[in-house]
C-alpha cells in the first residue's frame, strides 16, 4: 500500500457515510450496560423500518459521559448531534426512527454544549466515539497512518525525534520524563536490534484512560508506535495489556492484524525500507509490571520483579537491547505531533507541561466519565465546571490524583492547574490520570489504609522496605482507623513511611507512602483525632456527616 | 586498566573501571552491610542494607559502579537508622528465634543486629506459619529463617546450573521452593551440591544433623565460610 | 508443619478429567508453545492459554509446560504465582468478584464485599469448602463510571446498592438451600 492507496481507501469510505449516523458506545462501561443489545435493536429497527438507506448503526468507542451510559450518538445532515444517555432497548425503535430529525420522544439525552463537553480540548480522543475501533477504514477514514506515512517519505528519524523534542510532549504514563529526551537516548544507541514497548498496563484503580483509548482507537496507538520506532531505529513492537481488559486486547488483536493486512505494518511499509511488527502480550495480574524494568521482564516470560536502574531500558531493555517504552496515551499524542507540527502541540498548556491530559472522573461527582484538558485548567474547572461538582448532599472535601502513588489535594487548593510540577509541589503526582472526587463523608485515614493495602497486595517482594514496610504500615494505618493506636504511632509511622520512600527499590515502594504523606499535610487532624487520649476514651471519631 | 578517583567518607580512594562502590569501599577496608549480596553471582540490590549516600542521594552500592566525582557516604545517620530499619522488619517478618537456630552464632542477620544495635523490634512480628522441610537426606529448608535474600536461588542458577530453587508467590507471602514447591527430596533438578546451604545467610538452609532438635553441632563450615566471605581470610 | 517425601506444602487440585479430555487440552497448549516456535519467553502467554483450557494450572500441566519450553519447573511455578489471574484451585459454582478499585472503594466496595461474605460464608480470595461460591476482588475494572460494581457469575453490575447484592447472593444461597 502507498499513499494514494491510503487516500483512495479513505475517500471510498467517506463516500459511503449515510445521511444519519448512530454512534453506539461500545466500549467497556457501556458494554456493560447493555449496549449490544441496543445495538441490535437499532440495527433490527432499520432494516425493519425500511431506513436502511438512510440510517446506519455504528459501534463506535468511548462517548466519555460513562456514568450516563449506554449513550448513544446521532448525527445526521442539518442537524446538531444528539447523545442519548441510560438509553434501554426499548427506545432503541424511537431513537432509529427519529433519526435525522428532533431527539427521539421520551429519551434523555445529555446537552452537547455543557462544560462537560465544551470545555474539553481533544488530541488524543479526537477520534474516539467517531471511528469504528474494529474497522481499520474507519480509522483511516479519520485520518489514521498519515502521519506514519508523512514521517517515513517526508522526514529523517533525527527530524522525527526533534519534532518530538520540540513539542515538549511528557510521558503520560506518571512521572512525565520528556519523551523527545528519551527517544533520543534509544536513537544514539549503536544500531542492531532495537524494540519499542507500549505500557497499557493501566494497573491504578480509578484510572481507565488507557482502556478507553486501546478500545476506542487502537490504531492510533500502533501508528504512535510505529512512528516511533521509525525515529529510534527499531523493527520490534509489544503492547503489553493488562489481563483485566480483555475488550482492549481482543480490539488491539484485531487491529494489528487488519494493519498487517493492509500492509501498514509489517515489511516495507508504504514501500519504504523501514519493517515494523507487532506483537501484543497479556498481563496476568501484577500492577508492579506497570513499573517499566517490571514489565521488560514480564515480557520476556519472567516474575515481573523490578532491577534497579541504572541501566535504564533505553541502553539496557528487552534481552539486553536499547528498549524505548512509552505509555499509551503518550505513543496517541505522537500521531497528531507528526501531522500538525510540534509549535502547535507546544502552543497548548503551559510552560512546563505542553498539550493535553486525559483524565479518568469519577468518585463522588456529577458528571463521572472521560476527560481531555488542555495542561493547566484548574482542578476547580475540571472538578467543579466539568464534573458539575458533588451530587446532592455532597460537599467536595479533596480530589485523588496519581492513584497508589500520588496523593490527595483539599479543596482550598483546587485553584492548582493541572502540571507536574504543581501537583508535585503538593504531594501528590499527575499520574497516568485517576482522578477521583472525595466528599465530607470520605475518611481520609481509611483512603490511606485502603491505598497502602493496595501497595502491600501489589508489593512483588523482592526488596525489603517495599515487601515488609508496606505490611508495617498498613497494620499501622488500620490501627489509627480502629481508634486503638497510641499518640507514638503517628511517629513510627512517619518514621517508616520516610525509610520505605527513601529505600525502596522501584517506584511503586518509593511512592507507596505518598498518599499517607499527603493525607497527613492536608488532613492531619483526622488521624489525631483518631488517637488514643487525644479524643476521650480514643474511641473512632465520627467524621463530619 | 582504566583507574577512577572517588572520594569514600570524606577520603580519596580509586577504583577500577567497572569495580562497584561496594567493591571499592571494601577493598580501601570500608564494610558496608549487606545480605542479599553474595560474590560470584549476580547482584540484585534487593536488601536495601548496602544503600549508600551519593552525591546526596541513596543508591545500592552493590550494583553502582564506581565513578570519578563521586563523593559517597556509607555511614549517616540516616543510611544507620534505614538499616535498622530494614533488620528490624527482616527479624518482625519471619520467625527468627536465635536461641534455637542452627544458625546461632554465625548467622549473617544476627551479626548485622548487633552491629548496628538492634537490641528491640519496633514493628509487629507478623508470626506467620512457615514450614520446615526434612525430605532431603542431607540438607533441611526451615523457611521461619528465610530472609528471601534469593542468594540459594542464584548459586544453584548460576553456578551449579540446576535451577531447583526459585521464588515463588509475591509480596509478604513470598517464598523460596524448590521445582513445583514439591520436597526438596524430591527434587529431580538438584544434584545435592550443597552450595545453596553454603550460601545461606541464616539458617533457612541447613546440614541436616546441626538442628537443635537433633542436638548435633556442625557449625564449624558455616563459621569458615563466614570468615572467608567477609573477611576474606580462610581458616582452614 | 514439619514436611517430609511424598507431602506436599498446600493441597492442590489433583482432580483428573476423562484421558480423552485432558489430550485435547494438552494439545491446546502444544499448539501454543509451537506458534510461539518454543520461546521460554512466551511461558506467560503459554500459562494464558493453559488456564483457558484447563481452568486452572494443575501441577502436570505446569510441568508439561516446563518441558514443552525447556524450563526449570521451580520458574515455571515461580512464575505461575507470581500473577494473581492464575489460579489453582477449581472454581466454586457461582462466583462474586467485587470491583475495590478506588471508585469503587469511596462509594462502599468494603461494606457490599462483607455483605456477600456474610450472605455466603466464604472469604475473598477464596472458594468456599462446600465448593459452591468463589469470591474474589478486583483493583479496578476500569469502569469507574458504574462505581460500585461487581461481577456475578461474569455478569458485571454496576451502581450496585447494598440490596441488589444482597437480592443477589441471596438468590443463590436461597436456591442451593433446597
Amino acid at each position: 500500500m502507498d499513499l494514494n492507496d491510503l487516500i483512495a481507501l479513505a475517500d471510498r469510505e467517506r463516500a459511503d457515510r449515510a445521511p444519519v449516523e448512530l454512534g453506539v458506545c461500545l466500549a467497556a462501561s457501556c458494554q456493560y450496560s447493555g449496549a449490544e443489545q441496543i445495538c441490535r435493536s437499532l440495527s433490527e429497527t432499520v432494516v425493519a423500518g425500511g431506513l436502511a438507506g438512510r440510517v446506519r448503526v455504528r459501534k463506535v468507542g468511548c462517548l466519555r459521559l460513562c456514568s450516563e451510559g449506554p449513550l448513544v450518538r446521532a448525527e445526521g445532515e442539518g442537524t446538531p448531534p444528539v447523545l442519548y444517555r441510560k438509553v434501554t432497548a426499548e427506545q432503541a425503535p424511537a431513537i432509529a426512527r427519529a433519526a435525522g430529525g428532533a431527539p427521539a420522544d421520551g429519551v434523555a439525552t445529555a446537552d452537547l454544549n455543557a462544560p462537560f463537553f465544551s470545555m474539553q480540548r481533544s488530541i488524543v480522543l479526537e477520534n474516539t466515539g467517531r471511528v469504528e475501533p474494529e474497522r481499520i477504514e474507519s480509522a483511516i477514514a479519520a485520518g489514521a497512518y498519515r502521519s506514519l506515512s508523512l514521517a517515513l517519505h517526508e522526514m529523517s528519524p533525527e527530524a522525527v525525534v526533534d519534532e518530538i523534542t520540540r513539542s515538549g510532549l511528557r510521558g503520560r504514563g506518571g512521572a512525565g520524563y520528556p519523551t523527545g529526551l528519551k527517544w533520543a537516548t534509544v536513537a544514539k544507541m549503536p544500531p542492531g536490534q532495537k524494540y519499542v514497548v507500549c505500557n497499557a498496563d493501566e494497573g491504578d484503580p480509578g484510572a481507565f484512560m488507557d482502556r478507553s483509548v486501546l478500545e476506542s482507537d487502537p490504531h492510533r496507538v500502533i501508528e504512535g508506535m510505529a512512528i516511533a520506532a521509525f525515529a529510534v531505529g527499531a523493527d520490534q513492537g509489544f503492547i503489553y495489556v493488562r489481563g483485566e481488559y480483555p475488550l482492549a486486547i481482543e480490539r488491539l488483536d484485531t487491529a494489528i492484524r487488519q494493519a498487517r493486512r493492509l500492509g501498514l505494518i509489517g515489511s516495507d511499509i508504504f514501500e519504504s525500507p523501514f519493517d515494523f511488527r507487532v506483537d501484543l502480550r497479556i498481563g496476568a495480574g501484577a500492577f508492579v509490571c506497570g513499573e517499566e524494568t517490571a514489565l521488560l521482564q514480564s515480557i520476556e516470560g519472567r516474575r515481573g520483579q523490578p532491577r534497579p536502574r541504572p541501566p535504564y531500558p533505553a541502553e539496557s531493555g528487552l534481552w539486553g537491547c536499547p528498549t524505548l517504552i512509552n505509555n499509551v496515551e503518550t505513543f496517541a499524542n505522537v500521531p497528531a505531533i507528526i501531522r500538525e507540527g510540534a509549535d502547535w502541540f507546544a502552543g497548548i498548556g503551559t510552560q512546563g507541561s505542553k498539550g493535553t491530559k486525559v483524565f479518568a472522573l469519577a468518585g463522588k461527582v456529577r458528571n463521572t466519565g472521560l476527560v481531555e484538558v488542555p495542561m493547566g485548567m484548574t482542578l476547580r474547572a475540571i472538578v467543579e465546571s466539568i464534573g458539575g461538582g458533588p451530587p446532592e448532599g455532597s460537599t467536595i472535601k479533596a480530589v485523588q490524583t496519581g492513584g497508589p502513588s500520588g496523593g490527595c489535594i483539599p479543596s482550598d487548593l483546587f485553584d492548582t492547574p493541572v502540571e507536574y510540577e504543581a501537583l508535585k509541589a503538593l504531594g501528590s503526582i499527575m499520574g497516568s490520570g485517576g482522578m477521583i472526587v472525595m466528599d465530607q463523608h470520605d475518611d481520609m485515614v481509611a483512603l490511606a489504609r485502603y491505598f497502602m493495602g493496595f501497595c502491600m497486595d501489589e508489593s512483588c517482594g523482592k526488596c525489603v522496605p517495599c515487601r515488609s514496610g508496606t505490611v508495617q504500615l498498613y497494620r499501622m494505618l488500620d490501627r489509627i482507623e480502629r481508634g486503638v493506636a497510641a499518640p507514638e504511632e503517628l511517629e513510627r509511622l512517619e518514621a517508616l513511611c520516610d525509610m520505605v520512600k527513601h529505600a525502596s527499590l522501584c517506584g511503586l515502594g518509593q511512592a507507596a507512602p505518598n498518599p499517607v504523606l499527603s493525607t497527613l499535610r492536608f488532613f492531619r487532624h483526622e488521624y489525631e483525632a483518631k488517637l488514643i487520649g487525644k479524643n476521650g476514651e480514643g474511641t473512632h471519631s465520627p467524621i463530619a456527616r | 586498566m582504566a583507574v577512577t578517583t572517588l572520594r569514600l567518607n570524606g577520603a580519596m580512594i580509586s577504583a577500577r573501571e567497572g569495580q562497584t562502590i561496594l567493591e571499592a569501599a571494601r577493598e580501601a577496608g570500608t564494610r558496608i552491610p549487606t545480605l542479599c549480596h553474595l560474590d560470584g553471582v549476580s547482584p540484585v540490590g534487593a536488601c536495601r542494607l548496602c544503600l549508600v549516600e551519593v552525591n546526596g542521594r541513596l543508591m545500592p552500592s552493590c550494583v553502582t559502579k564506581a565513578a570519578e566525582e563521586m563523593d559517597v557516604r556509607t555511614d549517616t545517620e540516616q543510611l544507620r537508622e534505614y538499616r535498622k530499619m530494614i533488620v528490624e522488619l527482616l527479624f518482625a517478618e519471619r520467625n527468627h528465634v536465635c536461641s534455637v537456630c542452627v544458625a546461632d552464632g554465625h548467622c549473617e542477620l544476627q551479626n548485622l543486629a548487633e552491629e548496628l544495635g538492634v537490641d528491640h523490634i519496633r514493628f509487629d512480628y507478623l508470626a506467620p506459619e512457615c514450614g520446615v522441610d526434612l525430605s532431603h537426606d542431607r540438607y533441611g529448608q526451615d523457611d521461619n529463617r528465610c530472609i528471601l535474600c534469593t542468594r540459594c536461588v542464584r548459586v544453584c542458577d548460576e553456578v551449579e546450573g540446576a535451577h531447583t530453587w526459585d521464588v515463588a508467590g509475591r509480596g509478604a507471602r513470598s517464598r523460596v521452593i524448590t521445582d513445583l514447591d514439591r520436597p526438596w527430596g524430591e527434587s529431580s533438578t538438584c544434584t545435592s551440591c550443597g552450595k545453596c546451604v553454603m550460601a545461606c545467610p541464616t539458617g533457612a538452609l541447613f546440614h541436616r544433623g546441626a538442628s537443635v532438635a537433633e542436638n548435633v553441632h556442625d557449625r564449624a563450615m558455616l563459621r569458615f565460610l563466614i570468615t572467608a566471605r567477609e573477611e576474606k581470610r580462610w581458616t582452614v | 508443619m514439619f514436611r517430609t517425601a511424598g507431602t506436599t506444602r498446600s493441597p492442590r487440585a489433583g482432580a483428573v478429567a476423562s484421558p480423552g479430555e485432558d489430550a485435547a487440552r494438552f494439545e491446546v497448549i502444544d499448539l501454543e508453545m509451537k506458534r510461539h516456535r518454543f520461546r521460554q519467553d512466551a511461558l506467560i502467554e503459554v500459562l494464558h492459554v493453559a488456564q483457558e483450557a484447563f481452568g486452572l494450572l494443575r501441577d502436570d500441566v505446569l510441568l508439561h509446560i516446563a518441558r514443552g519450553l525447556e524450563l526449570p519447573p521451580s520458574r515455571v511455578f515461580g512464575v505461575a504465582t507470581f500473577y494473581h489471574l492464575f489460579t489453582f484451585a477449581p472454581r466454586g459454582e457461582h462466583s462474586c468478584t467485587v470491583c475495590t478499585g478506588t471508585a469503587c472503594f469511596v462509594k462502599g466496595a468494603e461494606r457490599l464485599l462483607a455483605i456477600v461474605e456474610e450472605l455466603t460464608g466464604g472469604r475473598a480470595g477464596e472458594t468456599t469448602p462446600d465448593g459452591r461460591f468463589s469470591l474474589a476482588t478486583t483493583r479496578c475494572t476500569g469502569s469507574c463510571g458504574l462505581a460500585p460494581l461487581a461481577i456475578f457469575d461474569g455478569e458485571v453490575v454496576g451502581h450496585l446498592s447494598e440490596e441488589e447484592v444482597a437480592r443477589r447472593v441471596g438468590g443463590w444461597t436461597g436456591h442451593g438451600s433446597e
